[in-house]
């Protein structure tokens, strides 16, 4: 067992420390959300010029082929300067979902052109109706002369709003809630039938619906074997959890962080207030759950590109279920700590509890993964 | 001991019922439920209805032109008006600053201020906290001093609700900056047109505006506006506080809070079926009702013994942060029932005039941005905290 970083790890964490440390600071960062795509394109162009959007990607499509924990790396800084790029929607979800699944032609014309930053993916795969489940799709994919006919509606489809190509999982066959027939295809936003509704989500990044009405894509859209995608956007999932229980631990750091400093300054009765018992333990109690919660996110960049298994699913499950309760309590705590002054908006650490909290409407909240967690449990 | 309503108080649950169910404007009672903004207007609207029939100032005596009720019937009233999804009642003026003037204020001042509550006419806000002075309320520096027939005030006010809308704000200042802390703290009414006066916007982490600073730049305050004797306004504020607290528990809301949780539940889907169904789920939402259950026994007990011995104590400290607690956590299980539906901050639907098509549903825009907001119900009013330094003091004498 180790738990050290080699010294490639410790540069490419550097250099993210560096790079978000320039030129993402609060303030910017509320620019860049008042602004047009809700993030920077500059920034992800240097995410890009850096060698970090190819980071997730594999050697063999131009990627620089990293493990788990060098997306944890990544990750945790971005979560804790609450960037809002799509990194991993595009370069971890979609990237992977593409890789995955695309044929060598697929993956040879789009993969590079991902992993320099210049096409953003993004992956729609949840309905109105779907709540977390990958294999409710109600949205129809049927086959017409030299393509598909796809029409249905996916909702919240993070980075959609800006993508170059979407990941869209339809239905090809079976009936709604069937775990086979469903197909995965990618989507250019600008086809005849596309409609997409862009806003902020509460969190900060910005998404979109997408609704298709009788849309069609050429046949060489489909990735993969038709009917048969479950299983990979399941994997996939799995390693965006993975990403995403980095993305809360480097926000629930920089919440901890603000709120021990808060303690140590403010002063309330003639005293910091961080002398009153009840709040140390309070922070006792949130450094306990960080702690569990770090461990957590790196469980789970360990299993994330094992190959597929109970036990790697139930790490994962386990890994978010864990990360989304931790991070619900600091991201409360932190404002309970902070009283009125947490609750502003002007105050980045009120957007860190935002951040936190709503990670679990995005694959999967805790019910969602202890429900999984325990379907998979071991008998004995 | 009989747990149950008596047969006059089923009869004025009854009389409240009728009334409220046809009196409560359709528009403003969807609002309510559906989380969207509510304007002074709708507000205002509200409280004249109440007023006309004699029931916006439930907790003043008659000879005011109150209602005279017992706590019970306030709180079936408070029931009704919430299930029927009635606005709270904004209770700077009604039942903050009204029953200090009606238990400290002159003559001159109960026959000026009293009525203009009453009409709608003056909207008050609550000039308390100060940057420096929090749950530490006695260490508030805004200073008041003394020139002829007036008071020359400077300083500053925080987190001061809906003070974009008021013309009116009670304000704890400093009188005897020499004396000790809670000695030398004065009560003043301060009109909000004064000049001087300047209200600055804070804007919350749901992206509202409900709360302000207000700035005091030698703002002149005649001292007929002295509430109680100068130095002598730490008195008042207890008072205030603890009918403040009283208030607090929140059970109406939080009754309607569930009903609505449950529908939404209803509609929501999981797996093809209504995620109420879901046994997971299910359980949590039963988990709040049983808690709830219990705050809402405890609230009547405390209150019928209230109601034999004047203002509760120490125990609504108790009702206090019991009812923030199970507030919040109804919040929280609305939120998650909305899945990925959860996550867009379409502000455009806040507005309940709105007329473009629902992302979602009618329900769905407001439960994170307020869950988000109803992390100061653990906050204001005095911090959960301060509650239970309270409750180990009074309570516990520790
Ligand atoms: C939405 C909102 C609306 C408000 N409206 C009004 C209003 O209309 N008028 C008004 O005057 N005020 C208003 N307030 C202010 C409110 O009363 C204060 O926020 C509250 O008193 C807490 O003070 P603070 O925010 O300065 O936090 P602090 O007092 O700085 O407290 C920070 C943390 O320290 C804890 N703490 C402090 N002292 C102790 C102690 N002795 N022991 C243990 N823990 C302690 C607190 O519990 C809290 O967790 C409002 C606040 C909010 C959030």
């Amino acid at each position: 067992m180790d738990f050290t970083l080699s010294e490639e790890q410790q540069m490419l964490q550097d250099t993210v420390v560096r790079l978000v440390r320039d030129s993402y600071s609060f303030e910017q960062r509320e620019q860049f959300y008042r602004s047009e795509p809700g993030f920077s394109w500059a920034f992800w162009q240097q995410l890009g010029e850096l060698g970090l959007c190819s980071v997730p990607i594999a050697e063999a499509h131009g990627g620089f082929g990293g493990s788990g924990v060098d997306n944890l790396l990544i990750m945790t800084e971005l979560g804790r300067n609450l960037c809002l790029e799509p990194f991993l929607q595009s370069q971890i979800h979609g990237a992977g979902l593409l890789q995955q699944l695309g044929n060598a032609q697929q993956c040879e014309a789009l993969l590079p052109r991902v992993a320099s930053g210049e096409l953003q993916l993004a992956v729609a795969l949840e309905e109105s109706q779907s709540h977390y489940l990958l294999h409710d799709v109600q949205t129809r994919a049927v086959v017409v002369d030299g393509g598909w006919k796809l029409s249905g509606h996916k909702v919240v489809v993070v980075g959609g709003h800006s993508a170059g190509l979407i990941l869209l999982s339809a239905r090809t066959a079976g009936e709604p809630l069937d775990e086979q027939g469903i197909s995965l295809f990618l989507l250019d936003p600008a086809s005849v039938g596309v409609s997409r509704r862009a806003y902020p989500n509460i969190d900060g990044p910005h998404a979109c619906d997408v609704v298709l009405d009788e849309v069609f894509i050429a046949a060489d859209s489909l990735l993969g074997e038709p009917g048969r995608a479950l299983p990979a956007l399941r994997y996939q999932r799995g390693r965006a959890i993975a990403a995403q229980c980095a993305e809360a631990v480097g926000g629930m750091q920089e919440a901890f962080r603000l709120t021990l400093d808060y303690l140590k300054t403010r002063q309330q009765f003639g005293a910091p207030i961080g002398k009153f018992q009840v709040l140390q333990h309070r922070m006792a109690d949130m450094r306990g759950e960080l702690e569990l919660a770090s461990s957590m996110a790196i469980l789970a960049a360990c299993v994330a590109d094992e190959v597929d298994s109970e036990e790697r699913s139930r790490r994962l499950a386990a890994a978010k279920f864990v990360v989304v309760r931790a991070a619900r309590f600091i991201a409360e705590q932190a404002i309970q700590l902070h009283g009125g002054i947490g609750m502003t908006w002007e105050y980045n650490l009120a957007h860190h509890a935002k951040r936190l909290v709503m990670l679990s409407h995005q694959l999967g909240d805790d019910d969602h993964h202890l429900q999984a967690y325990a379907e998979l449990l071991k008998s004995a | 001991m009989d747990i149950n309503y008596t047969p006059a108080e089923l009869e004025f649950r009854d009389e409240v019922r009728a009334f409220v169910s046809v009196a409560l404007p359709d528009d403003i009672a969807a609002k309510v439920r559906l989380g969207k903004h509510l304007s002074k207007d709708d507000h205002q609207r509200w409280q004249r209805i109440l007023a006309k029939r004699g029931w916006y100032a439930a907790n003043w005596p008659v000879e005011h032109g109150g209602t005279g009720w017992s706590v019970v019937q306030k709180h079936i009233f408070e029931e009704e008006c919430a299930a029927f999804g009635a606005p709270r009642l904004i209770s700077f003026g009604v039942n903050m600053v009204a029953p200090v003037i009606i238990k400290f204020g002159t003559q001159t001042q109960k026959d000026h201020y009293l009525p203009r509550i009453l009409s709608g006419e003056d909207w008050w806000c609550q000039g308390y906290s100060e940057p420096g002075a929090g749950s530490d309320l006695a260490s508030l520096k805004t200073r008041a001093v003394r020139d002829g027939e007036h008071y020359i005030v400077n300083g500053q006010k925080t987190w001061t609700t809906l003070g974009q809308h008021a013309n009116m704000i009670f304000c704890l200042v400093r009188t005897d900056p020499d004396a000790q802390q809670q000695r030398g703290i004065s009560f003043l009414l301060i009109d909000m047109a004064s000049p001087g006066i300047t209200v600055r916007p804070i804007i919350t982490l749901d992206g509202d505006h409900e709360v302000n600073e207000v700035f005091f730049d030698n703002v002149r305050v005649p001292v007929a506006n002295l509430v109680g004797e100068e130095n002598q306004g730490w008195t008042c504020a207890k008072y205030l506080l603890t009918h403040e607290r009283t208030g607090q528990a929140g059970i109406a809301q939080s009754k309607a809070a569930l009903a609505q949780l449950k529908q939404v539940a209803a509609r929501e889907l999981r797996n093809g079926r209504p995620l109420l169904d879901d046994p997971l789920f299910r359980a949590q939402v039963a988990e709040v009702e049983i808690q709830l259950l219990a705050i809402e026994v405890s609230t009547l007990r405390i209150l019928a013994a209230a109601q034999a011995g004047g203002v509760p104590g120490a125990e609504s400290s108790i009702l206090k942060i019991k009812g923030s607690e199970i507030r919040q956590a109804i919040s929280h299980l609305l939120r998650k029932a909305l899945g990925v539906h959860a996550l867009p901050f379409v502000e455009e639907e806040l507005d309940f005039d709105h007329a473009g098509e629902l992302r979602h549903a009618d329900y769905s825009a407001a439960p994170a941005g307020q869950y988000f907001n109803l992390r100061k119900l653990s906050i204001y009013g005095g911090s959960n905290e301060i509650q239970k330094n309270i409750i180990a003091k009074m309570i516990l004498e520790l």
